[in-house]
C-alpha cells in the first residue's frame, strides 16, 4: 500500500483539493464531488462505449440479427420417387418462409454426410414408390431426419415440417363436411415481433450491468489503488463518498432507460402501452437496487478482478439465464426457480413487460415493486454495516 | 528462446500464486457446468391453458379433453368470464385462452362449421408460433375424428394422406444439457482467451511493471508469446476439465476426435488472444480494458448464435459472422462433440479461423509498442 | 578516461502536441561519472531520460548512448543500459530471487553467471536472507535498493535512475548512494534524476533543468562558486528566482 500512495499522490491531492476548495456546506461539497466524478466518467470515451454503446448494440443485434424463431432454414431432399405429389410437397417446403431446399441428394447414404457437415438441418426422404402408394393405398410414409444437436432449432424444424405436411394433407383432402375453424388472436404482440420479448429483457440486464458492475469496479479500484483512504480522511462522510461515486451512474443509467425506450419506439415501433411515468419510476427504483448491489459487491471484494468476477459470474450470468429473459423460467427445475426468486432481474422484467407491453397499471405490479424495495433496503443495510466494520 | 522460458516461468509462478485466479480457473468450469447447464432449457413442458367454455356441450367438452390429452396443453383454469381469463393472462398465470362460444355444437351440427376463439400471449413470438402449430395439430385431428364419428351414415371416401416418421439425429431425446454444455464451454474458453489474457497485459501497464520490461532488449514477439502461451494452456486444460465434467454429470457423448477439438481450440484461442492483446493497447487500466473487451465479447457471443438458431440470421449478419471467431468456435465445438464431424467437415472453418488468428496476432504484434506515446 | 562521452545529446527536442517538454537540450555524460539531472517537477527530466532509454521517441535531435544512435539502434542500446523507474516496477508477487532470475534471463545471462551475480548483489545489499521473500513483503527502502540491483544485474555501461530515493528515509538514502558509488567505481556510468539538493552534492556533475531547458551544467563546486553560495540548495533557489524574474519581465 505504501508505495501506491507515493505514485498516486498527485491524483489524491487533486481529489482532496477538489473536495476542500468547495464551500463548507456538506451538500455543496457533495454536489461538487458528484460533479467531478461525473466528468471523470464521461470524459473517458471507453466508458461511454460501455454506457451507451452496449445498449444500442444489443438492441440492434436482437432486433435485426437474432431470432428465436426459424427462417429460411436450409434443408436437403432425397426424392427416390420423383412424382407429382413429392414434387408438390417439396415445392411447398421451399415456398414457405421457414425452409429453403438447398440440396437434392441421390441416395439415403448421403444423409449422414450432409448433416455432419452442418450445411442442412433436416432431410426429407421420399422412398421410391411414394406417389404410387399415396394414390393406391391412400397413405404413404415419408421420413424427416432432423439434426437435433441444437434441440431448440431441431424441435422447431420438426414441428414446422409436420405442420406443413398436415396442411398439405388438408389441402388435398376433399373438404370434410364438419369443421371447426379457430379464430386466433395474438395478444399484446399481434405481429409476433421479436422486440416484444427482448426489449424488457435487455433493459433489465443492461441496467444491472451498468449499475452493479461499473460501480463495484469503480469503488474497488479506489480501494485497490489506495485513493479511498484519502477520500476517507476528507471532510466528506463515508456514505457521502459512496453516494458521490454512485450518483453519476444513477443519472447515466437513467439515460440508458430513455435510450432503450426511444430506440424501441422509433426503431422498432414498440411504444410504452401503459404509464410512461410509472415505468420510469420503477426504473429508478431498479437502478437504485442495482447500485446498492454494486456497493455490496465492492464491500466484499478486495481487488477489481474479484469485483469483476463476482459481478459477471455471480450476477450477470444468473441474470441472463434465470430471469426468464431468454429461457422460460417455468420449465426449469424447481431449484432454479427458487434461486431466481432472489434475483432482482426476475421481478423487474415482469414489471416492464406488464407496463410496457400489456399496458397494465400499478395494480398488477405492486407485489413485484414491493419485492424490489425490500431487496434494496436489505442490500443497503448490509453494505452500510460492512463499510462501517472496515473503517473501524 | 531462453528469454521465453524465463517469461513463461514468471507467468506461471504469478498465476499459481494468485489465489483468486487459481480459484477462478478451477471453480468457474465447475459452477458453469453443474449449475448453469441444467438451468437453461427451451424445453416446452406444458402450455398453460385457460378454457372459457360457454357452450358446455359434449363436443366442446370432448375438444377440451383432446387438448388436455395432448402432451403440450395443460388446462389450468376453467371460467365463464373472459374478463377473468384476461386478468389471469395479465398476471402471466396462463399462456393461452380458448374461448368456446355458446351454440358451438349446434353450429357445428347445423351449419357444418363452428368457430372458436384462441387468444395466445404473443410476447414470446417463437413460443406463440409453436403454440399455434400444436393447437392446429390437435384441431386437425379432432376434425377428422368428428367427421368419422358423426357422418357414419354418409360415408365419405377417405382422402389420401401422408404420414410422417420423424427421426431426431445426434440428440434424439432433445436433451438441452448436451447442447448447452459445449456452448457454455465455449463461453468459458472465450473469457479465458479474450478477457483474462488482455487483462493480464493491461495490469502490467497499470502497475508499472511493463516499463521495466520495455527497457530491456526483449523482443516483441517473445513478450507476446509469453503472455499467450500460459492462457492457451489454461484454456485447453479448462476445456478438457469441462468436457470431463459434462461427460460424468450429463453423460454428454463425445463422438468426435479429441485431437481435432484441441487443435481447433488452440487456433480459436490464438484468434481471440490476438484480438484481446490488440485491444489492450488502447487501454491504460484494467477497468477500461474490461469494458471494451466486454463490449466485443458480448457482440461476438450473441452474434454467434450460441442459444439461438444461427440459420435464421439475415444474410448480412451471416457475412459479418465470417469475421467472428466465436461463431466458428461455437458451431464447430458442437459439430465435433455431438456429431463427430471430422476434418473434412470442419476443414474450411479451420482454414478461415486460422486466417483470422494469424491476422489478429500480427496486428497485435504490430500494435504493441515498447514505447510510451 | 574522463573525457569519453557515453551519452551524447545534441539539440534534443520533444514535443507533446504543442507542449514542448524538452527544448533544445545539448549535453554530454562522460564514462564513469555520476551525472545528476536536476529540476523541479515537470521540468522535463523524466521525459529526457525516457528518450535516452528508448521508452519514448524524440521529436528531433542527435542522440547517442554508448556510441549507438537512439533513433536507429534503440533495441541494441537496451542491452547496454539499466533503468530504474520512478514508479516501482518489479513484480511484487514474485520473490527477490525470482525477479532477479527473470530480468537476468531476459538480458541473456547464463544460469551459472546469473546465480553468482545474484549471490554477489544480494551479499552487497545484505539481503541474502530475504532471497525467497515476496517483494510485496519487503519495506519500501529495501524494494528500492533491490530495484537498483536489478537495473545493474547485467553489467550495463550506463544505469538510468529516475528519482530513486523518493519517499525513502534519510538513512536508507545514504545506503543507496553508497550503492551508486560502488557501481560507479565498477565503471558503470550513473545518470540520476533527483529533487533532493543534498544528493546533488554527491554527483560529479549536475545539470539543472527548468521549463524544458538546461539552465546550468557544471560540477557542484563550480556552480556554488559561480553563484557565490554555500550549498546546492541555494544554487537551485537562485536559479529558480532568476527564472521567475525572467518570466515576469
Amino acid at each position: 500500500m505504501k508505495c501506491f500512495c507515493e505514485s498516486q499522490g498527485v491524483r489524491k491531492k487533486q481529489i482532496v483539493d477538489s473536495i476542500q476548495t468547495f464551500g463548507a456546506k456538506t451538500l455543496h461539497r457533495l454536489l461538487a464531488f458528484i460533479h467531478k466524478e461525473f466528468l471523470h466518467i464521461i470524459r473517458d470515451p471507453r466508458t461511454l462505449v460501455i454506457l451507451f454503446g452496449i445498449p444500442a448494440a444489443q438492441i440492434l443485434i436482437f432486433g435485426y440479427v437474432i431470432s428465436m424463431d426459424i427462417r429460411e432454414v436450409q434443408i436437403a431432399v432425397v426424392d427416390l420417387s420423383r412424382d407429382t405429389i413429392s414434387r408438390q410437397l417439396i415445392h411447398k417446403f421451399d415456398a414457405s418462409n421457414y425452409f429453403r431446399v438447398s440440396h437434392m441428394l441421390n441416395s439415403v447414404n448421403e444423409v449422414e454426410k450432409i448433416l455432419k457437415s452442418g450445411s442442412v438441418k433436416e432431410v426429407l426422404v421420399f422412398e421410391s414408390g411414394f406417389g404410387t402408394r399415396f394414390m393406391r393405398e391412400g397413405e404413404a410414409m415419408m421420413g424427416l431426419i432432423v439434426d437435433t444437436s441444437e434441440p431448440n432449432t431441431g424441435r422447431l424444424v420438426a414441428s414446422y415440417s409436420e405442420a406443413l405436411i398436415a396442411d398439405f394433407n388438408r389441402e388435398l383432402a376433399m373438404a370434410g363436411r364438419l369443421k371447426i375453424v379457430p379464430a386466433v388472436r395474438m395478444l399484446y404482440n399481434p405481429a409476433l415481433q421479436n422486440e416484444y420479448m427482448f426489449v424488457p429483457g435487455l433493459m433489465t440486464l443492461i441496467l444491472m450491468l451498468i449499475c452493479a458492475l461499473m460501480t463495484s469496479i469503480t469503488i474497488t479500484r479506489e480501494k485497490e489503488f489506495g485513493s479511498m483512504e484519502v477520500l476517507l480522511v476528507s471532510p466528506l462522510r463515508p456514505m457521502q463518498i459512496i453516494l458521490g461515486k454512485v450518483a453519476p451512474y444513477l443519472l447515466l443509467a437513467f439515460g440508458d432507460v430513455l435510450l432503450i425506450l426511444a430506440m424501441a419506439n422509433f426503431v422498432f415501433g414498440l411504444p410504452v402501452k401503459g404509464s410512461l411515468m410509472l415505468l420510469l419510476l420503477e426504473s429508478v427504483l431498479y437502478i437504485g437496487l442495482a447500485l446498492s448491489l454494486g456497493i455490496l459487491i465492492s464491500t466484499v471484494s478486495k481487488t477489481m478482478q474479484q469485483a469483476m468476477f463476482i459481478s459477471l459470474i455471480g450476477l450477470m450470468l444468473p441474470s441472463i439465464l434465470l430471469s426468464g429473459f431468454i429461457f422460460p423460467l417455468e420449465n426449469m427445475p424447481l431449484f432454479y426457480q427458487i434461486i431466481s426468486l432472489i434475483l432482482p432481474p426476475r421481478w423487474f422484467i415482469i414489471i416492464v413487460k406488464n407496463i410496457m407491453l400489456k399496458g397494465t397499471g400499478f395494480r398488477f405490479v405492486w407485489k413485484e415493486t414491493l419485492v424490489l424495495i425490500v431487496m434494496t433496503a436489505i442490500f443497503i443495510s448490509i453494505s452500510a454495516k460492512k463499510f462501517k466494520i472496515r473503517l473501524e | 528462446m531462453p528469454t521465453l522460458y524465463y517469461l513463461l516461468q514468471k507467468e506461471f509462478i504469478q498465476i499459481r500464486r494468485n489465489k483468486f485466479m487459481a480459484r477462478v480457473i478451477i471453480l468457474v468450469p465447475i459452477v458453469q457446468m453443474l449449475i448453469l447447464v441444467p438451468a437453461v432449457t427451451f424445453d416446452i413442458k406444458g402450455i398453460d391453458l385457460c378454457v372459457v367454455d360457454l357452450d358446455l356441450s359434449s363436443t366442446s367438452r370432448e375438444l377440451v379433453n383432446a387438448l388436455q390429452g395432448s402432451q403440450f396443453f395443460k388446462v389450468r383454469r376453467m371460467t365463464f368470464s373472459m374478463q377473468e381469463a384476461q386478468n389471469q393472462m395479465n398476471r402471466d398465470e396462463i399462456d393461452v385462452i380458448l374461448h368456446i362460444p355458446t351454440s358451438f355444437e349446434r353450429n357445428l351440427m347445423v351449419n357444418d362449421a363452428a368457430s372458436l376463439q384462441l387468444l395466445i400471449n404473443g410476447i414470446n413470438g417463437a413460443l406463440a408460433q409453436t403454440t399455434l402449430v400444436y393447437f392446429t395439430g390437435v384441431i386437425t385431428e379432432f376434425n377428422r375424428r368428428i367427421v368419422m364419428e358423426h357422418i357414419v351414415l354418409k360415408p365419405v371416401s377417405a382422402s389420401p394422406q401422408i404420414v410422417t416418421r420423424t427421426r431426431y439425429w445426434y440428440n434424439p431425446e432433445l436433451n438441452y444439457r448436451i447442447y448447452m454444455a459445449p456452448g457454455i464451454l465455449a463461453i468459458l474458453v472465450t473469457s479465458i482467451g479474450f478477457l483474462l489474457s488482455g487483462m493480464n497485459l493491461v495490469r502490467e501497464k497499470e502497475i508499472g511493471t511493463s516499463e521495466q520490461i520495455n527497457v530491456t532488449p526483449i523482443k516483441k514477439h517473445e513478450f507476446i508469446l509469453g503472455k499467450m502461451i500460459p492462457f492457451m494452456v489454461i484454456g485447453v486444460v479448462d476445456l478438457a476439465f469441462g468436457l470431463v465434467l459434462a461427460r460424468l454429470v450429463y453423460a454428454m457423448p463425445f463422438v468426435g476426435n479429441l485431437l481435432l477439438l484441441v487443435g481447433f481450440t488452440l487456433i480459436y484461442l490464438l484468434a481471440v488472444m490476438g484480438l484481446g492483446l490488440f485491444l489492450s493497447s488502447f487501454a491504460n487500466t484494467q477497468q477500461q480494458y474490461l469494458f471494451v473487451c466486454f463490449f466485443f465479447m458480448m457482440i461476438f457471443i450473441l452474434m454467434s448464435g450460441i442459444f439461438t438458431p444461427a440459420e435464421s440470421m439475415p444474410a448480412w449478419a451471416q457475412q459479418v459472422n465470417q469475421l467472428n471467431p466465436a461463431a466458428y468456435f461455437i458451431r464447430v465445438v458442437r459439430m465435433i462433440v455431438l456429431k463427430g464431424s471430422g476434418i473434412s467437415d470442419v476443414g474450411w472453418d479451420m482454414a478461415r479461423l486460422s486466417l483470422l488468428a494469424i491476422s489478429t496476432t500480427v496486428f497485435a504484434s504490430l500494435k504493441y509498442k515498447k514505447t510510451i506515446s | 578516461m574522463q573525457q569519453i562521452p557515453v551519452i551524447l545529446v545534441r539539440h534534443l527536442v520533444k514535443k507533446f502536441g504543442t507542449f514542448v517538454a524538452n527544448d533544445d537540450l545539448t549535453f554530454d555524460v562522460f564514462k564513469g561519472e555520476v551525472f545528476g539531472f536536476l529540476g523541479a517537477n515537470g521540468a522535463g527530466k523524466t521525459t529526457a531520460m525516457r528518450i535516452l532509454c528508448g521508452l519514448s521517441r524524440p521529436t528531433s535531435g542527435e542522440l547517442r548512448v554508448d556510441g549507438l544512435d537512439v533513433h536507429k539502434q534503440a533495441e541494441a542500446i537496451k542491452k547496454r543500459i539499466g533503468y530504474m523507474s520512478q514508479k516501482f516496477s518489479l513484480y511484487k508477487d514474485l520473490t527477490v530471487y525470482e525477479n532477479m532470475r527473470l530480468f537476468g534471463g531476459i538480458y541473456g545471462l547464463s544460469l551459472h553467471d546469473l546465480k553468482s551475480r545474484i549471490d554477489q548483489l544480494l551479499g552487497q545489499l545484505d539481503l541474502r536472507k530475504q532471497r525467497d521473500t515476496l517483494i510485496a513483503d519487503l519495506p519500501l527502502g529495501w524494494q528500492q535498493k533491490l530495484a537498483f540491483s536489478v537495473a545493474i544485474l547485467h553489467h550495463p555501461s550506463i544505469v538510468f535512475l529516475d528519482e530513486p530515493t523518493a519517499g525513502v528515509d534519510p538513512f536508507t538514502r545514504r545506503q543507496f548512494w553508497e550503492l551508486i558509488y560502488k557501481a560507479a567505481y565498477e565503471g558503470i556510468t550513473v545518470f540520476v534524476t533527483t529533487h533532493y539538493m543534498d544528493e546533488a552534492e554527491y554527483c560529479d556533475r549536475v545539470s539543472i533543468m527548468s521549463e524544458g531547458k538546461i539552465v546550468a551544467l557544471d560540477k557542484p563546486a563550480a556552480l556554488k562558486k559561480h553563484y557565490g553560495v554555500g550549498s546546492m540548495n541555494e544554487v537551485f533557489l537562485r536559479i529558480a528566482r532568476s527564472e521567475e524574474e525572467a518570466d515576469s519581465r
